[in-house]
């Protein structure tokens, strides 16, 4: 079976956007491959800086042939509709028909229509330069003479040539021929810019990967993630250090090279004052190199690694050393704003805030500041903290922005103000706070436990999502420019985590006062919308934390409930008790009770939502309901004796007396009685069951 | 080059940098030109590129653009930073096929020999909001060291470019510096000579960079610069106004002056801190509309492509 080989060879591909475009190459070939009926063994993609290729094993030589038979007009059919299947069947006569009887239509016309399968190579001439021309890059350009063309071809980056090559392994593969934007399709590509620029013609996959090793190209980005990895790894280990591991940076490095090559460089040890997080970003963001780290000094070692993408005809001696001078030259420069920072207190910068706009419309960072601190204050007693420790991180949270470092760094905003809050002399929550205040970032990212911290990320949060709630600025579909959802999953986290107890409608109220909304009334609505974006938010969060969203529904569409503890307590309670026999038959129980009642309440166009008549239960009816009924009211009690004391166990426990009551009367007692009376007491009976389960949950919001 | 004086040397002497730079694109096809009379934030800025890219006529051109940055003043006192410093600026419309090979044959004629440095072309997208301008393209890495941008321009003052022009930026002082092994700007060798003859970039530029950094920060006169911006702005329009005959535009370049004026006052208001953050964005849509106007104009003149009336 022959195999496809596809080489997209162009200018410099940003890093970022390789494995992805490899990845869309090689589904939108295959898809259009499928769509037409070709089936294949395997189909893998690879990148590099200059280039994007495919490998399909295992197609067929040709497509699959069609048969087809087409039914025409009888014999003796008007001359109009013989015209008309001559025409639709593409015969040009009758006499290439055949023609078939039946014993009612007699005999009619028939047209046998057969398609070869395509070979795979016409097919492919045909796909791929459309694929090309509409490739899914993030941004792409136009160059060169050609853009003077509407409709030119857009890529990356300049796109230089194309291999395209197809056959069976045993024979010659041919080149598939096609052309795109004046690019014609062949069997040259080219090796390593410096090392080996020459032409190669290549065959198919296994030749091409190995005529690019001897052209120094490492065609697999994985494998080039080894190399530099494995290589990195041994200098380090040479040297006595460890490899400070990042893999971010490792597919980036990867994406930048063709040819890996490793080198270590070092830098004056006195850079070694300034915090290690700041040498590693500094490196990694401007130099794009690793660091390593001292397992005898338990600090970084004044060395780096580098990967070029060229052997040197020095041994890298040049390379290392242009490199050592720009990694000196940044490092000198965080060394200055390192120092230069710490002669301007954070309590000093506050000023300078007043002169960053937040939002337009919401006002400066100071504006923020003095909310969050504010806010941080009110919450901090909820959350077991300080008032004043809260209200003082949350006043120092910010001031790190306008510090030169933070200036040059953004990323390391919040890491830099604890920095300088610790060498302040500030209370050590205090400057954990500054750098936590952020936390957490994402669903993955660490979520604070020191109350401080805590009290201030939550106000943080309330403020961002009650502001921009405020202005009408919401996340709609995937946009969400703010970053309010993950604002909201944050609020959720350091709830849930720290287990306190808030509610939110009193928090939003709070944060809408500092944020000095002019109606009362707008507020609460704002508030109550606020609310159900969070619950929304709740249910995704415990939908991935495996817990049933129906349970969530059918705790919230009860009483209004804003206490997320609480709701997660109610959910979790909920769900141990179905879980139960006792729940799953009280369940089976309320619906079959809620049936009766729906038809019977339809039939008759009345509800029957009114207390059960007990001197009737007690002078006609069966015993069961007699006991029904006391059940109901002794379970109805309990339930909210317990519910009232947030034991949502216990209020499960309760309601599972009515069960042996439920079944009882359901065995026993003939709901639609001849009596009237006694019918119209047995349906509100059957409501009391359904009104004594809703004080703790509304079962009619439960699936499954 | 083997004839030429060691003074000039591209590695020993910071004007035989630019000579032979200038030699290598002339020899290229391009116009050499001289630096725009005109306060401009960069090469880019020179109409040479920022008007000549627009509109279908072919083009080649390379010079020195002395580029002013206010906020970039550091009183002398930075190694690295300077708030007036030249870039050399090459622009080919359309850009050729080999052009990234014509770059890399740029560096080997400054003297870096490609088997011993790493040369790369790290992404980056430009973008200039002043100008409406953006391309793709990269940073060019010499061993680490950004030393020079290359962009491939998509648009120009709003206005795509038909067709795309290659643009290439060096830095040329650091790229000088690497070249002679030097820590500081101040301590590059000029000229190229030695002992008494020697002249530095400190010798030419350091009292310069001292007065205009107190100027810049301290003592420009904003109530004139403020005056200057409008009537920069105004005087735009109007000759763009006076300029207009219907199919055909008579007075672009004056008005792009203006532009320019306008642009690099702006500049000088916000390195002294008077304009707010709010402002600033609608100080920087003032200068886009300007320019925007200009190169729609511009499209109607013989240089921006228009047929001969």
């Amino acid at each position: 079976m022959p195999d496809l080989l596809l080489e997209l060879f162009s200018e410099e591909i940003p890093a970022r956007m390789q494995r992805r475009a490899a990845e869309d190459l090689r589904k939108l070939v295959t898809d259009a491959l499928v769509e037409r009926g070709f089936v294949y063994e395997g189909a893998k993609a690879f990148s590099t800086p200059r280039r994007l290729a495919l490998n399909i094993v295992g197609l067929p030589v040709k497509g699959q042939d069609v048969r087809e038979e087409r039914k025409g007009p009888r014999v003796g059919a008007p001359d109009a509709a013989v015209q008309g299947f001559l025409k639709s069947a593409g015969l040009t006569s009758l006499d290439e028909a055949k023609i078939e009887s039946d014993p009612k239509k007699g005999e009619f016309y028939v047209a046998i229509i057969e398609r070869p399968g395509l070979p795979t190579q016409d097919v492919l001439a045909e796909i791929l330069p459309q694929i090309i021309k509409t490739f899914p890059w993030p941004k792409s350009m136009r160059w060169g003479a050609a853009s003077t063309q509407p409709g030119s071809l857009r890529w990356v980056r300049p796109l230089h040539s194309i291999v395209c090559t197809f056959g069976p392994e045993t024979e010659e593969p041919e080149v598939v021929r096609f052309e795109v934007d004046g690019i014609a399709s062949g069997d040259i590509t080219y090796g390593h810019r410096f090392m080996a620029p020459d032409a190669i013609r290549v065959k198919r996959f296994d030749d091409y990967v190995a005529a690019l090793e001897r052209a120094k190209v490492v065609l697999d980005a994985d494998r080039r993630k080894d190399i530099i990895l494995h290589d990195a790894k041994d200098l380090a280990f040479a040297q006595g250090l460890q490899l400070v591991e990042d893999e971010g940076l490792l597919e980036e490095v990867a994406g930048l090279v063709e040819w890996p090559v490793v080198l270590m460089g070092s830098f004056d040890e006195s850079f070694l004052e300034i915090p290690p997080e700041v040498i590693r970003t500094t490196i990694r963001a401007n130099q794009k190199c690793f660091v390593l780290f001292d397992a005898r000094t338990d600090k970084l070692a004044n060395k780096f690694l580098l990967t070029a993408n060229l052997i040197a005809k020095d041994g890298g001696k040049t390379i290392v050393a242009g490199n050592e001078r720009v990694v000196h030259a940044r490092l000198s420069d965080a060394k200055f704003f390192w120092e230069t920072d710490q002669k301007t207190k954070l309590e000093d910068r506050l000023e300078k805030l007043k002169q960053i706009v937040f939002h337009e419309k919401l006002g400066t960072q100071f504006e923020r500041v003095e909310r969050i601190a504010a806010l941080a204050k009110e919450l901090a007693p909820i959350v077991g903290a300080d008032p004043a420790l809260a209200a003082r991180a949350a006043r120092l949270a910010k001031a790190d922005l306008v510090t030169e470092m933070v200036g040059e760094f953004p990323e390391l905003q919040g890491l830099m103000g604890r920095y300088y809050a610790a060498i302040e002399g500030e209370n050590p929550s205090v400057a954990l706070a500054v750098e936590e205040h952020y936390k957490p970032l994402g669903p993955s990212d660490r979520v604070p436990t020191d109350p401080v911290s805590v009290a201030v990320a939550l106000a943080d949060k309330i403020d961002t999502l009650m502001g921009f709630w405020l202005i009408d600025e919401k996340p709609t579909g995937s946009k969400d420019p703010y970053a309010l959802r993950r604002a909201a999953l944050g609020v959720i986290r350091l709830t849930l985590q720290n287990e306190f107890r808030l509610s939110f409608a009193t928090a939003a109220l709070r944060a809408i006062a500092a944020l000095k909304a002019d109606g009362r009334t707008e507020s609460v609505v704002i508030g109550a919308d606020l609310l159900s974006f969070l619950v929304d938010r709740l249910k995704v969060y415990l939908r991935e934390q495996g817990a049933r969203h129906d349970l969530i529904d059918a705790v919230l569409s009860l009483d209004g409930e804003d206490d997320l503890l609480m709701l997660v307590r109610r959910v979790e309670a909920l769900g141990r008790f179905l879980d139960t026999e006792d729940g799953a038959n009280l369940l089976a129980g309320y619906r079959r009770a809620t049936n009766i009642l729906r038809i019977e309440e339809k039939k008759d166009g009345r509800a029957y939502d009114g207390e059960p008549n007990r001197v009737l239960i007690h002078e006609r009816g069966l015993p069961e309901e007699r006991v029904l009924f006391e059940v109901l009211e002794a379970a109805t009690r309990h339930a909210r004796e317990h519910v009232s004391k947030e034991d949502f166990e216990g209020a499960m426990k309760a309601l599972a007396e009515l069960r042996p009551a439920v079944d009882a009367f359901f065995d026993k007692v003939t709901v639609n009685a001849e009596d009237s009376a006694l019918r119209e007491n047995r349906l509100t009976l059957l409501n009391a069951i359904r009104e004594t389960t809703r004080s703790v949950a509304d079962f009619s919001r439960i699936e499954g | 080059m083997t004839s030429q004086p060691a003074h000039m040397n591209p590695a020993r002497s910071f004007q035989g940098l630019i000579l032979t730079l200038q030699r290598y694109w002339a020899e290229q096809g391009c116009v050499i030109l001289q630096p725009y009379d005109m306060e401009v934030g960069a090469g880019t800025s020179h109409p040479a590129t920022a008007l000549r890219a627009l509109g279908p006529k072919p083009w080649r051109a390379a010079y020195v653009q002395p580029s002013r940055r206010p906020k970039d003043g550091r009183y002398g006192e930075n190694p690295n930073r300077l708030q007036h410093y030249y870039q050399f600026q090459v622009i080919l419309k359309p850009n050729p096929p080999n052009l990234q090979e014509l770059y890399i044959k740029s560096l080997e004629a400054i003297g870096i020999d490609t088997g011993v440095h790493d040369i790369r072309f790290v992404e980056d997208d430009w973008e200039n909001p002043t100008l409406g301008a953006w391309g793709l393209g990269w940073e060019c890495w010499c061993d680490g060291m950004e030393v020079s941008q290359f962009t491939y321009f998509q648009q120009v003052a709003g206005i795509e470019c038909v067709p795309v022009a290659g643009e290439l930026t060096y830095g040329l002082e650091r790229l000088a510096m690497y070249l002679q092994g030097v820590e500081s700007i101040y301590d590059l060798n000029f000229n190229g000579l030695e002992g008494d003859q020697k002249v530095t970039y400190r010798d030419v530029f350091l009292q310069a960079e001292q007065e205009y950094s107190r100027h810049n920060f301290e003592h420009s006169d904003t109530e004139m610069l403020f005056r200057l911006f409008r009537d920069a702005e105004a005087a735009s329009k109007k000759y763009l106004e006076a300029g207009d005959a219907g199919e055909r535009h008579l007075m672009v370049l004056p008005a792009y002056d203006q532009a320019l004026k306008a642009g690099h006052v702006f500049n000088l208001l916000d390195a002294r801190g008077v304009i707010s953050v709010t402002e600033r964005q609608s100080y920087i849509l003032r200068v886009r509309e300007l320019v925007k106007a200009v190169g729609a104009a511009w499209l109607k003149t013989e240089g921006g492509g228009a047929a001969a009336a």
